[in-house]
């Protein structure tokens, strides 16, 4: 799966000649020992060294770049820091890499406005950073955010452990700043509520850089709230912690987080952090209230009634910032806690209605035998979107590819409980066969279409995304002896 | 009306476009519910497409926070039908003369509580939608996150019908506040904005701003306590007919609305007073303004403000003299009809109904 169509006759030395003469020596790398860094984003199983990686430091290189690449149908694929998870910064073998890391200034924060423009190279939580000492903040906070760029964030729609009160970088985000393929400047949004016209920004965001290359970004400031407290819940069954999830929403409170791990999850983040966990419970819920102090102590004592009623073994209430601090601690490090428990793991990202956590869990105990291979849960169960960390060994032959399918088959499951391949992380190279089981044939033409709207030569980020019919038909074939199959560890394309 | 009548009634028109001659003219229809906003946009042209009769609730989840109609349902019946759970579309669109769940996303029309919830567009999950060649397409769905393909749910809203029949919509919905209290101020344009800009930088619960002849209305939602420790801090007196005032702003039945010319400026929330005669309201915190007249200024001052202006409410001959859009820069008019082809290649959902070029 790991050499995306279609295949570019690429010139290597003509291109680089070509981009010696718009770019400067330090803003241009081509030997293979430069190129190494660039070869996989953070979805690591999949590498490729591109031809050339193109570092431009101002808009009008960004133009440049583009414009010859169209000239010569050369590949394209940006890139911020290369935390995504889903191979979408995967290089393409005949193409080059355009790196935004160098737009890293923050070029206004206007207090009375509340918003922030920031080039795309900026981190994540640099804005809130610099938006602190006005009481404002960006609220989407994916748990890379330390690292993960804006610009980034706007080809992922990315999410984070706060979305289901502040949502998603699309609810976020006023303008952005495009150039398209063939060079050319769009101003999408504005700094008004709306803009005339197709609402072009919801289809920017989350096109996982195949429609354009974000040059600017705009995005809204919200104010930080005075409080935020978290309940930690124990449950000694996972449906229960599950239904749990879905009486709070009922009970008609929509909390700033509510997240939820299991206890092989809990498990491996306790030694690594100790965060006060109950190592019993078969599920842990975390359930953030923020807003005035009068506002958060009703909903915390709405929040414990509604747990107490679901059948909560033990409920504790942060009484200090570092003791939600500490709660959260645990569940931003269960990526690097799975990850010292097993060589490798593997994260996947699928959204499901929250009424079928219970079965979903279930299925996945299941597949953990099938496969032969250990699965801790991570959710962000306010959203229903979960984050399972399949454990395996790249040493062992034949590992990775049980992961793989073992990956596969939650995600196809997801599909089939009425819910998503992917909720944050993209589709990317990892998931361009799941989108095959999630769209039919008419709907992905569609996809194809809107994308040579943007870019008829498809030379944006080609084979992410959005599958070839070649491919899906490819896939349905190997779909229907999946269960059959015998040999695993060969090849499958 | 069932499904397949309309994909029937698609189906013929882009036959007979395919036969028409180059150029020349063919079917085009015209998507209709209710009708509620036939005042709005461009003009109306083509066979009239009534999908009134394609309604009814698909689906609705309290706990999973979204609901799935027809496109000919009407929003009362989807809202009294939230009521019954306590929940509510929270961009709280307008009805006028009993506005359907098609039309609502179509046009893209949010109301008062869009300054604190977000617009129709924030809260489309997924739409099940008839393409110009009579193709049945989902996009999106039911859950809150999708980023698998391009987000083309959204991208439905405030489209006009111009890209698909909106067959059924699926909307996230949320619960509604336990306690709401308006507030009234007298002040004066520039001290409205200004002020209103002020509370936006807060954490206030503040859902609702309707500013009008020297006096400011303040609508807060939310926790019980919240609502009162704004109050407190806040001021202003406590408003005795806030239900019915903030549903006359939402349904545009306010004197402030009335006349025969009536535009809409979406800008910056905090650019100053344009200066122009004939401000009728403002609201979402002063990012949407309302002005009254034929006014030529209008479009070149909302535009150097950094915003645009829709215009709104009016004649058929003015529409057609000065568009109800304001332009697009040529480059991002050329890809809003390459767009317009790849969902609808023979033009024939809605022509000229958001720009006479498509």
């Amino acid at each position: 799966m790991t050499n995306p169509e279609p295949v570019f006759a690429t010139d290597r030395a003509a291109l680089v000649a070509r981009l010696r003469t718009i770019l400067p020596a330090h803003c241009l790398l081509v030997g293979e020992e430069d190129l190494r860094p660039y070869e996989c984003d953070g979805l690591t199983a999949y590498r490729q060294l591109p031809l050339a990686v193109c570092l431009p430091e101002a808009e009008g290189q960004v133009i440049d770049v583009l414009r010859t690449c169209h000239q010569l149908g050369v590949p394209v694929v940006a890139r911020g820091a290369g935390t995504g998870l889903s191979g979408g910064a995967m290089p393409h073998a005949q193409g080059v890499v355009l790196s935004l890391a160098r737009f890293n200034r923050i070029l206004r924060v206007d207090r009375e406005a509340r918003l922030a423009v920031v080039q795309p190279g900026v981190r994540n939580l640099a804005v809130s950073e610099a938006a602190a000492p006005f009481g404002l903040y960006y609220a989407p906070d994916p748990s890379s955010q330390i690292a993960c760029t804006l610009g980034g964030n706007v080809a992922e729609n990315s999410g984070g452990v706060h979305c289901l009160k502040y949502g998603l970088t699309v609810h976020n985000v006023l303008r952005i700043r495009v150039v398209s393929i063939e060079g050319e400047v769009f101003e999408i949004g504005s700094e008004a509520p709306d803009a005339p016209g197709y609402d072009l920004l919801a289809l920017m965001i989350g096109s996982e850089g195949m429609l354009g290359v974000v040059t600017e970004v705009t995005v809204k400031l919200v104010p930080k709230p005075e409080l935020a407290q978290v309940v930690m819940a124990s449950f000694d069954d996972v449906g229960k912690a599950g239904d749990a999830v879905a009486a709070i929403i009922a009970a008609g409170i929509i909390p700033a987080g509510l997240e939820m791990m299991d206890k092989p999850a809990t498990a491996a983040v306790e030694p690594y952090v100790k965060a006060g966990y109950d190592l019993n419970a078969a599920a842990i819920l975390l359930c953030e209230s923020d807003g005035t102090p009068e506002e958060v102590a009703e909903e915390i004592t709405r929040v414990t009634e509604v747990l107490t009623a679901a059948g909560a073994s033990d409920i504790r209430v942060s009484q200090s910032e570092a003791e939600r601090l500490r709660f959260w601690a645990g569940r931003k490090a269960a990526f690097p806690a799975v990850g010292r428990i097993t060589p490798d793991y593997y994260c996947m990202d699928g959204t499901i209605p929250r009424k079928r956590v219970a079965e979903m869990l279930s299925s996945i105990a299941a597949m953990e035998k099938k496969y032969g291979l250990r699965c801790a849960n991570v959710f962000h169960a306010g959203d229903g979107n979960l984050h399972p960390l399949i454990m395996y060994d790249a040493s062992q032959s034949g590992d990775w590819e049980r992961a793989e399918a073992f990956g596969a088959e939650i995600l196809e499951l997801s599909v089939a409980l009425g819910g998503s391949i992917t909720g944050e992380h993209g589709v990317g190279i990892e998931k361009i066969n799941q989108m095959c089981v999630q769209y039919t044939t008419p709907e992905l033409e569609t996809f194809h279409r809107v994308k040579a709207a943007f870019d008829e030569s498809g030379l944006l980020n080609p084979g992410k995304a959005v599958p070839s019919l070649h491919r899906c038909a490819e896939y349905g074939r190997m779909h229907v002896h999946h269960g059959e199959l015998k040999f695993p560890e060969l090849e499958r394309f | 009306m069932t499904l397949d009548d309309i994909v029937s009634a698609v189906k013929a028109a882009h036959d007979a476009a395919k036969q028409a001659p180059s150029g020349g003219s063919h079917a085009h229809l015209r998507i209709r519910g209710a009708g509620s906003k036939d005042f709005y946009g461009g003009l109306l042209a083509g066979d009239l497409l009534d999908v009134s009769g394609h309604r009814g609730i698909v689906a609705y989840e309290p706990t999973e926070l979204y609901i799935t109609a027809k496109c000919g349902t009407p929003l009362a019946e989807i809202e009294a039908t939230l009521a019954e759970k306590g929940q509510m579309l929270a961009f709280e669109p307008p009805h006028f003369s009993g506005a359907t769940a098609g039309g609502c996303v179509a046009a893209g029309l949010s109301g008062p509580r869009r300054q604190q919830a977000g617009a129709v567009r924030d809260f489309m999950l997924g739409v099940k939608l008839i393409d110009g060649t009579g193709q049945v397409l989902n996009f999106g769905g039911q859950v809150m996150k999708n980023v698998a393909g391009y987000d083309l749910s959204r991208l439905m809203a405030g489209s006009l019908g111009t890209l698909g029949v909106l067959a059924e919509v699926t909307l996230k919905v949320l619960p509604r506040p336990v306690a709401e209290q308006t507030l009234v101020f007298d002040m004066n344009e520039g001290e409205a904005i200004s002020r209103l800009n002020q509370w936006g930088g807060q954490p206030l619960p503040i859902s609702a701003s309707f500013w009008h002849d020297g006096q400011l209305r303040l609508r807060l939602s939310g926790a019980r306590a919240a609502v009162k420790a704004a109050q407190g801090k806040l001021g202003g007196t406590v408003a005795v007919d806030a239900e019915k005032h903030w549903i006359s702003v939402r349904e545009q039945t306010h004197p402030a609305f009335a006349g025969a010319i009536l535009w809409r400026l979406a800008l910056p929330s905090t650019a100053h007073s344009l200066g122009l005669d004939g401000l009728r309201a403002i609201e979402w915190g002063g990012a949407l303004r309302w002005y009254a007249g034929e006014l030529d200024a209008v479009r070149g001052a909302a535009a150097r403000a950094g915003g645009h202006a829709v215009l709104y409410h009016a004649p058929e001959s003015l529409r057609c003299r000065e568009g109800a859009f304001a332009p697009l820069a040529p480059a991002l008019l050329a890809l809003h009809r390459r767009l317009k082809n790849a969902f609808d290649p023979g033009r024939i959902l809605n022509p000229g109904r958001l720009y006479a070029e498509f």
